[in-house]
């Protein structure tokens, strides 16, 4: 930048306007990406809004396949696991991140905050089947390093471990544990960001670092907050492979049609039924856009634009 | 298109050293802040517990028999010689089956990172930087794509590539893989705070193409944004379960995460259906530290890339 700078510097003083963004560049820089965007964004969502309001004989049905899939006896259960889960998901997310991401940016000693960003960030490595490999064992009493635990709560067993009642606290767990890390980098960089001058000026006026936090750091970090939020609402919505392999493990007790995403899979691949399974896909996508909508008119998400 | 993606990243990294004295933050801070609050620090180590302690578990859990699991201190080192063995059964399985899954894993990983890379930065760099027919359009779908749960849409691109008929194909993963709007949100963001616009209208007044300003003034900038957008697609590739479990039907195409729901269904504690070849718990951990050492080795690559990019938005409106 610093070479750039020089070398255009005599160029600076007619650019006194603010003259940006150049007409006609873009389109080559986007045709690529809008070629993926159609074939992996809009054609499956057209077919899944064709598939949710046709049945198999590719015949208009109205919102059959929505009443069908809403009068299984599996889906008022996925619906209510997934909301409670996204409860416990959403806010340990954001207390726990937003709170551990300003202590580690007081810290004093760089290194020391450093080298434990990066060991927070480790079980990011084991997103997805692996966490949950890692946590089945974890949850097994006879083999758990915590299991000690474990047992000072009352469960001898796996299975007592795994009971219906304690998934969206496991769940939580285990997205909390392999998610949390990366957050916290990018909040610790998103407070990187904040002016050193501004958090000086506090300082100067006797701010401590609780009033800090609360008036300066957080409501600048505002913007990642909601983009936090939405990103984990919309993966914690897509619950699948926790209850599914935590299914595996457990023959088929615990975790079996969980979420709304396995039940639309077992629609679709056990049942036969791609309709209705169109249909909770439309209907996840629907939840989806409404409260990102909300999240994105309400926070100003767009204010960089 | 540009295909040199790596290529502006030493750049980028001695830019970023060079505008470290502007980032005075760090040295300052660090004299005033000498007293030490004994909370804080205990609810960080805390939290490093519950981050690390599962994690050398794993390691430690690999290097016993299922005897020693049970009965041994949780921390405690088994031995080499049943970490040799538990490698033996393991690659044993299915006739080195694990390696054929973590080299499915790598290939799918990887080209759809490059092709995310390609084609994400540039659309991201257009969408904060210029003007075109459309820009507030696609950034909005941009947004929307992106929030929306992608595995909601497996079931439609199912049945979208079976149209095609390219279920069992890699290709049927590794393009809906690098179809990746979080890159181009993240780029989007980037550019458009942290690049001011004053250097691209010095370099196009200087007689810079539109395609030579990205090239030769945004992209060295953004190797910070490249390789945190890389990197999140590295990792998101690598750990996706459900489109291939849902794409590829055979073993042999399976990634490593697919492969471990296959290793999990023959553990008999699991799943006390199993018969013959059991899979046991130690052989199991191993398999799941394989499966993860990618990612790991690509975060210490990418870890000072990671800071740098978020720190690089210092710029003053």
């Amino acid at each position: 930048m610093s070479a750039s700078s020089t070398r255009t510097g005599r160029a600076r003083p007619p650019i006194a306007r603010k003259a940006w963004r150049p007409v006609r560049a873009g389109h080559g820089f986007v045709a690529a990406y809008c070629v993926l965007l159609v074939a992996f964004g809009v054609v499956p969502t057209v077919y899944a809004l064709k598939f949710a309001f046709t049945d198999a004989g590719a015949h208009f049905a109205g919102l059959s396949n929505f009443t069908s899939a809403a009068d299984d006896f599996r889906f008022t259960p996925a619906l209510e696991h997934v909301g409670l889960y996204l409860v416990f998901w959403l806010i340990s997310l954001v207390v726990l991140v937003v709170g551990l991401s300003l202590l580690l940016h007081r810290m004093a000693a760089q290194g020391v905050s450093k080298a434990l960003r990066f060991l927070y960030y480790i079980p990011g490595a084991l997103a997805g089947a692996a966490s949950v490999m890692v946590w089945l064992f974890l949850l097994d009493p006879t083999v758990s390093p915590v299991g000690f635990l474990l047992r000072a709560f009352g469960y001898d067993t796996f299975g007592e471990v795994i009971a219906p009642g304690h998934l969206p606290i496991l769940f939580t767990l285990i997205a909390f544990w392999t998610g949390a890390g990366g957050w916290i980098v990018v909040m610790y960089g998103a407070l990187n960001n904040i002016s050193p001058d501004i958090l000086e000026a506090a300082r100067i006026d006797g701010a401590g670092a609780w009033q800090t936090a609360r008036s300066i750091q957080i409501p600048l970090l505002r913007k990642w907050i909601v983009y936090m939020v939405i990103l984990a609402f919309a993966g914690g919505t897509q619950l699948f492979v926790e209850p599914q392999l935590l299914s595996q493990a457990s023959t088929g007790v615990a975790g079996r049609d969980y979420s709304l995403n396995q039940l639309s899979y077992d629609f679709a691949f056990e049942n036969n039924n791609v309709n209705t399974a169109a249909a909770i896909s439309v209907e996840l996508l629907v939840v989806g856009l409404v409260v990102a909508g909300i999240f994105v008119a309400r926070s100003g998400f767009f204010d960089a634009d | 298109m540009q295909t040199d993606t790596r290529g502006p990243a030493p750049a980028g990294l001695t830019t970023t050293g060079s505008r470290a004295p502007r980032l005075r933050s760090r040295p300052g801070r660090a004299s005033k802040r000498t007293r030490l609050n004994p909370l804080p620090l205990l609810v960080l180590l805390l939290f490093l517990v519950f981050f690390v302690l599962p994690v050398l578990w794993l390691v430690l859990a690999a290097t016993k028999t299922d005897d020693q699991l049970v009965h041994n201190n949780p921390l405690s080192f088994g031995s080499f010689h049943a970490l040799r063995a538990n490698w033996d059964s393991l690659t044993g399985f299915q006739g080195d089956v694990i390696f054929t899954w973590l080299r499915n894993s790598a290939v799918y990983s990887f080209l759809a990172l490059v092709i995310t890379l390609c084609v994400a930065v540039p659309a991201g760099y257009a969408l904060a930087m210029t003007e075109f027919a459309g820009r507030r359009a696609l950034l909005v779908a941009t947004l929307v794509v992106m929030l929306m749960p992608n595995a909601t849409l497996v079931v439609p691109l199912f049945l979208e590539v079976n149209a095609v008929h390219l279920i069992g194909s890699m290709w049927s993963i590794i393009l809906p893989y690098a179809f990746y709007p979080f890159g181009v949100y993240l780029t989007y963001i980037y550019f458009s705070t942290a690049l001011p616009r004053e250097l691209l209208d010095a370099a196009r007044l200087d007689g810079c193409s539109e395609f030579g300003v990205f090239r030769r003034v945004a992209l060295p900038l953004a190797a910070p944004i490249v390789a945190l957008v890389g990197f999140f697609s590295f990792v998101a590739n690598w750990t996706n379960y459900y489109l291939p479990y849902v794409m590829l039907p055979q073993s042999n195409q399976f990634p490593v995460q697919v492969g471990l729901g296959t290793l999990l269904d023959d553990v008999p504690q699991f799943n006390p259906t199993v018969s013959g070849l059991a899979v046991h718990r130690p052989e199991l951990a191993l398999a799941t530290l394989l499966a993860i050492t990618p990612v790991l080795i690509v975060f210490l690559f990418s870890q000072r890339f990671l800071v740098a990019g978020m720190l690089a938005g210092a710029t003053k409106d």
